[in-house]
């Protein structure tokens, strides 16, 4: 399962490295729609840290829906899912592998968001990097259940509309303890109480994923 | 015989019940020493979210989790998880109408950002996009895997609502009807009302259910029909 998911992994990495969107189209939105969310505060508000980890985290969540899409694109590119079944891949390590390439995608854009929280709305260094680890379980989360509902809302008709509200729901609470976990990071709290949440979601989508995928997947 | 004479006599025992709660709760049972009149929507909030929560959503995610066994993988069991939730999507907008009507006087706001009132508002957002899933996919199977699925995933969040007021420091009451030791904190007159109501309620559900799929099954043979209209005159188009 394990070899599966490092493959499958490596060729969602690939194709991304090759065809450049995270670079030249998902982190540039990212930064945009940062900007955008300082802008709507207005100056006076903008440079106040205590709206900085509810902005950040909705900018990853506009970031996460664009690439759970785009991975379903590639998925459903012609013959990628007969080639899946033909090679008898085990629909686990393919599930565990495409939440894995999500999961980085997500980290890389991630620490430019964070970058700009810190240059745009002011969030104090040493909270952003002490809110890293809860960063980093949250995306990853983030990125499990992203990918299983990538696959529900896959195929039917507007798979694009259906996401968002398939996931919004799912990402609610993972919002919510990502963003209090980044607050107390910052606001010097306990830190966690919350992270134990995003742990949990992150466990369950996963054993979820592992469970269900393939019957998502079945034909 | 006797299943058509249950059948028969779920709905008028469902209206009496109603009626006998509403009888009940408005004019029999005294007003609370501390809330007054507002302590009646007691015998109608509890009952309803009872039966979005956990009789309605559990039919639907138990039937669901029987439709992905494959011992017990039917069309049945796709029918009665998507009727029993749509049932349940219609309980949760009454749980929070009745919510907000009890909290306005109450807490001073319609709405507070509180872990009950939320956890329950994002179950009824899973619930909306299961009806979207549910409209998205033509192939029957495949939109039954999936919002079996779906069910599921959204099963978690029932026991997040129900703990979420010892979890967190929550506006929303606790435990309203038994302590923590089981001892009652509702007596008398009031306490008859409130299981008269849950009874009633839960039989409502029953019998909306049963409407429901009576109303699915129709319109599945209807589609039917439909389709083999459509593939009989295919066939005379390719005679002539």
């Amino acid at each position: 399962m394990i070899r599966v998911a490092l493959l499958v992994a490596g060729k969602d990495l690939r194709i991304e490295r090759r065809s450049r969107v995270l670079l030249w189209q998902v982190l540039p939105f990212g930064v945009t729609a940062l900007v955008l969310c300082g802008l709507a505060l207005g100056p006076l508000h903008a440079g106040n840290s205590s709206a900085a980890p509810g902005l950040f985290y909705l900018v990853m969540l506009l970031v996460a829906l664009l690439m759970i899409n785009r991975a379903q694109v590639i998925e459903g590119s012609p013959g990628t899912k007969a080639s899946v079944a033909t090679l008898g891949l085990d629909p686990a390590g393919v599930f565990l592998g495409k939440a894995l390439a999500l999961a980085v995608e997500l980290w890389l854009t991630g620490v430019v968001v964070l970058a700009g929280s810190v240059l745009f709305l002011h969030t104090a260094l040493s909270g952003t990097l002490s809110a890293v680890p809860s960063v980093i379980v949250t995306l990853a989360a983030l990125a499990a259940a992203g990918t299983l509902y990538g696959a529900l809302s896959g195929g039917g008709q507007g798979p694009a509309t259906l996401l968002p509200m398939l996931s919004l729901p799912a990402f609610a609470p993972l919002l919510i303890a990502g963003e209090r976990s980044f607050s107390d990071a910052l606001h010097g709290g306990s830190l966690w109480r919350w992270w134990v949440i995003s742990l949990v979601a992150l466990a369950a989508y996963l054993a979820i994923g592992i469970l269900l995928y393939g019957v998502l997947e079945e034909s | 015989m006797i299943k058509t004479l249950s059948q028969r006599l779920l709905g008028p025992v469902t209206l009496v019940l109603l009626v006998l709660t509403f009888w009940l709760g408005l004019w029999v049972t005294p007003p609370d020493k501390i809330q007054g009149n507002l302590a009646r929507m007691l015998y109608v909030h509890p009952a309803i979210a009872w039966v979005a929560l956990y009789v309605s959503f559990g039919t639907a995610a138990i039937a669901s989790a029987l439709y992905l066994w494959q011992r017990t993988r039917s069309v049945v069991m796709d029918r009665v998880a998507y009727c029993a939730m749509e049932v349940s999507t219609v309980f949760i907008i009454l749980t929070l109408i009745t919510g907000s009507i009890w909290g306005r006087p109450t807490w001073g706001v319609w709405w507070a950002w509180d872990a009950r009132l939320t956890s329950t508002a994002i179950l009824g957002l899973f619930e909306l996009a299961y009806l979207a899933l549910r409209r998205a996919n033509d192939d029957p199977e495949l939109r039954a895997r999936r919002c079996a699925v779906f069910a599921i995933i959204a099963a978690i969040n029932v026991p997040i609502i129900h703990f979420s007021v010892d979890w967190w420091n929550t506006l929303h009451q606790g435990a309203t009807v038994f302590t923590e030791n089981g001892n009652l904190l509702v007596h008398g007159i009031m306490l008859w009302t409130l299981f008269i109501s849950l009874f009633a309620f839960t039989l409502l559900f029953f019998w909306l259910l049963r409407a429901r799929y009576r109303v699915e099954v129709l319109r599945a043979a209807r589609y039917d029909v439909a389709l083999d209209e459509a593939l009989a005159q295919r066939r005379r188009e390719g005679v002539r």
